[in-house]
């Protein structure tokens, strides 16, 4: 166990987490450059593209330190990005110590200051590392300053490197074996280990991601997973090398899989505990939480006949993303669908992406909505994640809607905008800091529904991508609703309807108006898109009739290249669903969640 | 059926100018004319035993009327020995106004040639100056009259609208003083610019605006008005024809999905199946003929998938339209998107089912396109 050590690395999104977990695995060897891929970590291509890690990841990596001696050194990959910060949390909690990676030209960020706060709350060490120092814009004078001031860390015990150039590398590996505690725990002791992800083989099941804390496990124990308390015999264990590697036990102190007949990554929720059926540990590892959505939409296919398609791409996707449920759902406008709840916008948009990448779907989404709760007159308690269950407002005593705790960070010249941008969106209980020379940390609490309701955007266009972001969902509180459905051509679009404040209704049906009639192209005949609260049109604009085509000429024979160009036409065509005689584009259902104030 | 033998087009690619708008393939230098003669007639041989008879022959460009009347002569007469060439054969040749002398049409005539295209484009002279045209007014007026003396009696007139800040009223001259030669055809085309040509770069940079799409359905609607009032047949988008018979012939095949041989560098030909092109460069074009090898540049094999979008917007933007049990045969039972679509495209007005064939309306033929992305 002395020669082990588990650490994460955290970072705000694009400071370089993957680049510098690539540059390490690189080092310690594990793999040859000829098979090198860039950012082996981030297994998925969207991943890849987006520069975003969507999963956790564990990787096992054997070191030669300087004192002689072998290390293992367990880097367990965390996900970057607000949406996912319990999965983080968990991750966090399988290590003794994490390397603090900032970006030697952005500086300090929200989410640099969120995950250390995490860190902290872990009581683990933490390695101040800052990274892209071979930038011309770098500023590590300055970064330093922070690490001191705002992260109240010693800035002398900080490290620099360039991921990408493979500069400091090995010094930060010294650091995580001096550093870094190795691991604690009794191999004797009832096991006791921490699940911090999952994922779905399809030829093994479910391979459970964990931490051992206590005792040991191999393979013919019979687990239990002390929330679900189901159990299961164990068939394989071992270690996560670039592919798993099977051993005879893991124990006490190590990272590493179990294979145990669980079918679905659903079965198996991130931080709960493993612990052996017959003889189970006192109690379970501190911090479980129920992962639960906080937005939700549902999922149309926009051909009807693909519904059984997407029913069973859902269930395979749904495999290996527990963190993503569905159900039955259907729409007057749509047909047959799924309702989908998501745990943010960028969880959903992935998940979008994913079924259209991977499965080959073409899909619409409803407008992403959050879940209220009403109490009605009768004392009945109703929560509705979809518009199209408001319950009669005649009947509802009390409404109340979710409320975050926001998190800012950016230069102080931001402040005002920011201010009133949160203000717009019924953001409450100010504290305003200054963490350090001309930078302040604000935090609001603001609705749900407004983060949705494109917050991010024009918080990154204000602060021109200066300013950082990071929520807790904290409580429910009591709000005024108003349901305002979108009727096309006289006709109700349920996947368009959303639940709105009551202030902002008139506004809201407004620029729902705007949106879509930017969004949906000319079609043969006038539309009419009206916006409705309690059967009284509040808004309403037209799209006029396509009347024109330019006709080019079909003479002189070439008809190959008039054909490619409708063959082009068709192809967007198939992008967009047919609500009575209305076609829609799948862009329109997200638009209307945009403003224009930017 | 009358229409199912093939047509034979041939491109002449050659200009003295070249217009703004014009995207069709040709060189200003007109030096190769001699050699370019030569390879067409080899090309004409090389389709012997590929293509027997011809009912039509296209000769256009280019500006076919830069070649003398031998040379075009020669190209003919090459090819009725090659290929039967029925007897009653529309043969067409396109004549820019400025070299519709009187002594070159009476010879044109005398060739075989029965039909002549003219490209007026217009009667306003600034938009002919915009448009980059080598002929005047005066001289658009003078070649229709002279192609009548010349014993033509069936002529066709191009015209073009919607020029950036045309008046409707300018257009509506043009089209009477048109009308006052009871040509036999007209055709009406709307301006519109490719990217690689002179105007469309120019309208690209934002120096000038195309009529919007309100004033676009004004002057195809007020073309339609017009010319259905003086008694003429639209029986494409922009064609329109004094009677039945006065109908182009070859263009009608294209529309029709009867095959065709398309000579000359950049022409296209059609086989029934299979799709073929010459290169795009009388360079390539005479390279390969000198070394007597087809000038080909690429094909296609078309799905039947291809074939029904094809036969769909080539049928819609005629005025017969597409045969019903084509429509339903084609989507072995009807997509019940396409049958809904159907209905509602009847119900507004854009198309009509008359004798078991699906006809677009006026409107129909405005968004003729449309129509084929929706069927």
């Amino acid at each position: 166990m002395e020669n082990i050590r588990n650490f994460s690395i955290i970072a705000h999104i694009d400071h370089g987490k993957s680049t510098l977990a690539d540059r390490l695995i690189q080092h310690t060897g594990v793999v040859s450059e000829r098979n090198f891929k860039d950012q082996i970590l981030d297994n998925m291509d969207i991943e890849r593209e987006r520069g975003i890690t969507i999963k956790s990841q564990a990787i096992c990596l054997p070191y030669k330190a300087r004192d002689g001696i072998t290390y293992t050194l367990n880097l367990i990959d965390t996900p970057g990005h607000v949406d996912f910060s319990y999965e983080v949390s968990r991750s966090l909690a399988s290590c003794e110590g994490v390397l603090l990676l900032i970006d030697a030209a952005q500086g300090v960020q929200a989410q640099t200051l969120a995950n250390l706060y995490l860190a902290m709350e872990h009581d683990l060490e933490i390695i101040p590392v800052i990274n892209k120092i071979d930038l011309p814009s770098a500023d590590v004078e300055r970064v330093i300053g922070q690490i001191d001031t705002e992260l109240g860390l010693d800035a002398d015990s900080h490290l620099q490197c360039s991921a990408k150039e493979g500069i400091g590398i090995e010094e930060i590996l010294e650091a995580i074996v001096e550093r870094i505690p190795p691991p604690a725990g009794d191999f004797e002791a009832p096991l006791a280990a921490l699940i911090f992800d999952a994922n779905y083989d399809p030829f093994r099941g479910t391979v459970i991601h964990c931490r051992i804390f206590a005792g040991q496990v191999k393979p013919g124990d019979v687990i239990r997973l002390m929330f679900t308390h189901a159990s299961y015999r164990v068939e394989e264990v071992g270690h996560f090398l670039l592919t798993r590697e099977k051993r005879n036990r893991i124990a006490a102190g190590e990272v590493g899989y179990i294979i145990a007949g669980v079918k679905t990554v659903s079965d198996v929720h991130t931080g709960d505990t493993i612990t052996l059926d017959n003889r189970p540990c006192e109690k379970p590892l501190p911090g479980f939480k129920e992962v639960k959505p906080v937005v939700f939409a549902s999922i149309y296919p926009i051909a009807s006949d693909d519904y059984e398609n997407l029913a069973d791409s859902l269930e395979k996707f749904k495999l290996n993303d527990a963190s993503f449920i569905y159900q039955k759902d259907s729409s007057v406008a749509l047909g047959q669908g799924f309702r989908c709840g998501f745990l943010g916008l960028l969880h959903l948009d992935i998940v979008q992406e994913r079924l259209e990448r991977e499965y080959d779907l073409s899909i619409i989404l409803s407008v992403p909505s959050v879940r209220y709760r009403f109490t009605l007159k009768n004392g009945a308690v109703l929560d509705v994640d979809n518009p199209s269950h408001h319950p009669d407002p005649a009947s509802i005593a009390k409404s109340e809607e979710p409320y975050i705790r926001a998190t800012m960070m950016m230069p102080e010249r931001y402040l005002g905008s920011v201010m009133k941008l949160c203000m717009d969106k019924r953001g409450a209980n100010s504290t305003l800091s200054y963490t350090g020379p001309g930078r302040v940390e604000l935090i609001y609490e603001m609705p749900l529904a407004e983060v949705i309701y494109d917050f991010y955007d024009r918080f990154k266009s204000l602060t021109q991508g200066y300013g950082s972001f990071d929520y807790d969902i904290i409580d429910y509180r009591e709000s005024t609703l108003a349901l305002l459905d979108i009727l096309v051509n006289g006709e109700k679009v349920d996947a368009l309807s959303q639940i709105v404040h009551r202030e902002r209704a008139r506004a809201r049906g407004l620029q729902a108006c705007e949106r879509l009639k930017e969004e949906i192209p000319k079609q043969m005949f006038k539309i009419a898109i009206q916006g409705v609260i309690g059967g009284e049109i509040v808004s309403r604009t037209t799209i006029s009739a396509f009347r024109k085509d330019v006709t080019a000429k079909c003479y002189g024979g070439d008809i190959t290249r008039k054909r490619k160009l409708l063959e082009k036409q068709k192809k967007g065509k198939k992008r967009m669903k047919m609500i009575g005689s209305v076609s829609i584009p799948q862009s329109a259902f997200l638009s209307v969640l945009r403003s224009d104030t930017d | 059926m009358q229409m199912a033998q093939p047509g034979l087009y041939i491109h002449i690619p050659f200009c003295k100018t070249k217009c703004g708008y014009c995207d069709f393939y040709s060189v200003t230098s007109l030096s190769s004319i001699p050699e370019y003669i030569k390879a067409i007639l080899e090309e004409i041989s090389l389709y012997r035993y590929d293509f027997k008879c011809f009912d039509t022959i296209y000769i256009g460009g280019g500006t076919p009327s830069l070649l003398s009347c031998a040379d075009l002569w020669e190209i003919l007469i090459h090819a009725r020995n090659t290929f039967t060439v029925a007897a009653d054969a529309e043969i067409t040749v396109e004549v820019n106004p400025a070299d519709a002398h009187p002594h070159f049409l009476t010879s044109l005539r005398r060739t075989g040639v029965n039909r002549l295209n003219l490209g007026i484009q217009s009667f306003d002279e600034n938009i002919l100056r915009f448009l980059d045209r080598r002929h005047t007014c005066k001289q658009a007026l003078e070649s229709i009259e002279q192609a009548r003396a010349a014993g033509f009696d069936n002529i066709g007139l191009d015209l073009i609208y919607g020029i950036p800040d045309q008046s409707l009223l300018s257009w509506k001259d043009t089209l009477s003083r048109a009308l006052s030669f009871e040509p036999e055809h007209l055709s009406c085309y709307q301006l519109s610019l490719e990217d690689d040509t002179p105007l469309g770069r120019r309208h690209q940079k934002g120096e000038f605006a195309l009529p919007d799409e309100d004033r676009q359905i004004d002057f195809f609607m007020t073309t339609a008005d017009i010319l259905e009032d003086a008694g003429y047949l639209h029986y494409e988008v922009s064609s329109f024809a004094r009677d039945e018979s006065c109908k182009s012939r070859h263009n009608q095949k294209y529309w029709r999905h009867i095959p065709y041989l398309g000579l000359g560098p950049a022409a296209h030909s059609f086989s029934g199946q299979r799709r073929w092109w010459n290169h795009r460069s009388l360079k390539q074009y005479l390279i390969d003929l000198r070394e007597v090898r087809r000038p080909v540049e690429g094909s296609e094999q078309l799905t039947p998938s291809q074939k029904r979008l094809e036969n769909c917007f080539l049928g819609l933007r005629t005025g017969e339209g597409i045969p019903m049990q084509h429509f339903s045969e084609q989507h072995n039972t009807p997509h019940p998107e396409k049958r809904k679509n159907l209905d509602e495209l009847v119900r507004q007005g854009f198309i009509v089912i008359q004798d078991g064939f699906l006809k677009p309306t006026r409107r129909g033929l405005a968004v003729a396109d449309r129509l084929a992305l929706m069927l």
